[in-house]
Order: C-alpha cells, then structure tokens, then sequence
C-alpha cells in the first residue's frame, strides 16, 4: 500500500470507523435511547462520506465572489448580450480561475440533516410512548414482557 | 424552569440575537452560506432556549401552540403556492422563470430569485413550526411514575 | 490545515468509541453533540459551510435538547447487559474489513478527475450565474431551483414527522387549549 493511496483513501477509513462504531452501539445494545445514539453516529458518518466526495483539492466554498455576481445581477436578461464587451471578459477570467468545490452532495446532505432529525424526533416520541406503556426502554425487557402478555 | 439569576440575565442578552441571526441566515442564504432550513433551526433553537429557562408556559404566550399548528401547514403551502403561482402565470411547476416583473427588478427580486426567496422562506416556516412543536410535544408530557 | 484536519479526526473517533463505551445516557448524550461539532467542523474545511452550519444547528443544538427531554420521562441509566459483546464485534468488524476492502476502489479524495467532479459537467456551477441572475450560493440557487421538486418533498416529509410527532405525544384530555376553546 503506497502513501498515495493512504492519502487518497483515508477519508473514506475514517468514514467508515464511525459508521461501524454506530453500527456496534445499535445491535450490541439493548437500550432503545443508546440505538438511537448509534444510529445517529452512522447517519453523521453518512453525511460525512458524501461531503468528503464533493471536496476538490484547492478547491472553495461554491459560493461565488460578489464581484462576479454583482456583474450577472446588473445585467437584465434583455440586454444581457451587450455587456458582454471587455470588461465582461476580464471578470469571466477571475471566475474561471476560481475553483468551487462540488455543491451537489451538499444539497442532498443539507435537507437529508433536517430530514433526520424529525425521524430521530419521531423515534424519540414512540421510545416515550413504550416506556409508558411497558415501564421500561430495555429491548430484551419489552421483548420479555411481550411474551408473557 | 431555572431560578438561578445568571442564567436568566444571559439568556435575555442572547435571545435578541439568536433570533437576529435567523433572519440574518433565512434572508442572506441567497448570498452566503444559509437558507431556509438552517435559519428555521435557528430561530426554533432560539425559542426553545427560552422555552428551557423561562418554562413551557412562557414561551407558549409567546408562541402558542395553534398558531405554530397552523405555520406548518402554511410553510408548505407557501411553497407549494409558489409552485401554483407559476402554473398560473404560463410556466411549469416551479418553473420561476414565469415570476419575471419589470417593477424596479434592481430593487425587487424577480423571476429566479424571487421564486427562491419566497421558496426559502416557505421552507423556513415549516422548519421553525415543526422544531417548536417537537419541543412543545416533549416538554408538555409528564414524567411518568 | 492538513494538522488541524487530522486533529479533528482523532477526536471524532474518539468521541465515538466513547459514546459507544459510555453507560450513563445523559455523558453519552452530550459526547453526541460534542462529535456533531466536530463533524462540523471537518464539514467546514471540506468547503461545506452550508452542511457544517445545519449540522452544528441541530446536531448539537435541537437533537441534544431532544434526546435530554425524551430522557427526562424514560430515566438515564444504561442497564448493564448481561449479552457478551464478542458477536457484535465479529459482524462489526467483518463489515467494516468488506467496507474497506470495497473503498480500494474508490475515486482518490480531493482528486479533480474523479467521476463526481466529471458527470454533470462541473461547468453547471458558472453557468447557474446566468440561470439565477447573479445569485452568488450555488447551493441555495440548485437546492430552492434547480432541485425544487426534491426539496418540496423534503419539507412535507418534515410536516409529516411533526405531525406524527404531536399524534403520538398529545395527550387529549389534558390538552389545555380544547378547555379554553368554546
């Protein structure tokens, strides 16, 4: 294994440390809040892993420069044609030595957190609703008193 | 509820500011980082904040639990709406291109950004609903036992 | 940078083995938030700031004051299990050697000619200027525009939770507003 490849892959060990540590805490433990926890953990390390795909070396934030913006916003549609004169090319210049990052896997990521948490919220409120009813948040212990009911 | 003065006196400071911040976030996300779904966490966390200090039937006056019912549903129909809204006007749906007005565009949005604006700001209100009635949910259940 | 990046991974794993180790629910709950910070933060050198915002907000902020309530009525300790960790273990760590062994394949981190970067074609980032007048976040302008259709659905799923949410939680009977209303 050459450091190339410990260099280019990393991010992805990382990622999936996390997201096995979530997967431990969500089959090795009975307690339905730490599932919860776990199951947290793996969702983050999701997220991660689509983040870390949309980053490009010297890259930036996908976010352009206000003096490029400003150029597109003060052209109205009509005459959009006539302003592309010299001074339009030198700023087309600026932009395309600008590098952005990818912005995709940071909208798909930016709903799926919201997203999350109301599902996590959803879960919180039926584990409230079990512990009601049963007394209890051990999953073997609900399991136990299911049998016997 | 706490009754420990530091806590209080601190909270009071940052509110303001935490809700500033929110609108800061919902109406600049067309420029910097921000955007309906992060200010919508933002201004509920602001709520909640207060909502954890000052009580559940402190932060119910100042947000009550029909009117937030009520801004859930609305945030989607504003989004939702808009979508109409460019049906209506000739374009597909949420096609924004058909919001393009001639009224002073340097000073209004139009076409694209209003659509993303008004969108945004749909997105906004459910999130901030949704959020406090989560935490409205749970605070307002009585320990059992 | 490359330090900084490599501090906050050391603490990110560490934060999760902690979590994963902890017995008392109410520690565990705040190492939580504490690797939602982190998370952000590597969101924030990945040139994220959108994700990394969201993610600090309600991360750290909503799903910590969430999980705090829900234990508030279920009780914080963790009862020590009587089952032997060794089988999650084994399943964990074979996954994870699969996980891994796949990743040998992947597209190199940060590398300009990965797939991704490729198909569609990243010109669409320049060329949203011209589509959304000058609306400088591209992630706003494809998130609202160009993904319209997706996020509508996004926020009705978001309805949709809290709805279910007040439905389960409600309690009719002593619901105070139904006695003021006439």
């Amino acid at each position: 294994m050459s450091i190339e490849q410990v260099v280019g892959l990393y991010n992805y060990w990382i990622v999936v440390f996390l997201m096995m540590t979530g997967f431990y805490i969500v089959i090795a433990r009975t307690n339905l809040i730490k599932s919860i926890i776990g199951l947290n953990i793996f969702q983050t390390s999701v997220f991660l892993l689509y983040i870390t795909m949309g980053r490009i070396n010297g890259g930036t934030a996908p976010i352009i420069p206000a003096v490029v913006a400003d150029a597109h916003a003060h052209a109205h549609p009509a005459d959009a044609h006539a302003t592309d004169g010299p001074a339009g090319h030198s700023l087309h210049e600026t932009a395309d030595e600008l590098i952005y990052s990818n912005p995709l896997p940071s909208v798909l990521m930016l709903t799926a957190i919201v997203v999350g948490i109301a599902t996590t919220a959803l879960a919180l409120a039926l584990i409230v609703r079990i512990r009601e009813e049963y007394g209890t948040v051990e999953e073997d212990e609900i399991l136990e008193l299911d049998r016997y009911s | 509820m706490t009754t420990f003065p530091i806590i209080r006196v601190v909270t009071k400071l940052l509110i303001p500011y935490i809700l500033l911040f929110a609108f800061y976030v919902q109406f600049h996300g067309d420029f910097g980082p921000g955007g309906g779904f992060q200010a919508g966490v933002i201004l509920a966390s602001g709520l909640i904040l207060y909502g954890l200090v000052f009580g559940l039937p402190a932060v119910q006056s100042v947000a009550p639990p029909r009117t937030i019912e009520r801004l859930m549903a609305l945030g989607v129909l504003i989004y939702a709406g808009t979508g109409i809204a460019t049906i209506l006007l000739g374009g597909k749906f949420l096609d924004y291109s058909a919001l393009e007005h001639n009224f002073y565009p340097h000073y209004f949005p139009s076409g694209q950004h209003l659509g993303i604006f008004l969108v945004e700001a749909g997105v906004g209100v459910t999130v901030t609903s949704v959020m406090t009635m989560i935490f409205y949910a749970f605070a307002g259940r009585n320990s059992v036992e | 940078m490359n330090l900084i990046a490599f501090a906050i991974l050391a603490l990110l794993a560490a934060t999760a083995v902690t979590v994963a180790r902890m017995r008392d629910l109410w520690a565990a709950i705040m190492f939580t938030g504490i690797y939602s910070f982190l998370s952000a933060s590597w969101m924030l050198i990945l040139d994220a700031p959108d994700v990394a915002f969201t993610e600090a907000a309600v991360g750290a902020g909503i799903a910590t004051v969430l999980m705090l309530s829900t234990l508030a009525l279920t009780g914080k300790e963790e009862r020590a299990t009587t089952r032997s960790p060794l089988i999650p273990l084994l399943v964990v760590t074979v996954t994870g050697g699969a996980l891994i062994y796949g990743t040998l394949d992947m597209p190199h981190f940060g590398d300009p000619s990965d797939p991704i970067h490729l198909y569609p074609n990243p010109s669409f980032v320049e060329k949203s200027q011209e589509d959304m007048h000058g609306l400088p976040n591209v992630v706003t302008a494809i998130l609202a525009s160009y993904r319209g259709y997706d996020t509508l659905g996004e926020t009705t799923v978001v309805l949709t939770a809290g709805i279910a949410v007040i439905l389960i939680l409600r309690r009719d009977e002593s619901h105070p507003e139904q006695q003021e209303s006439p």
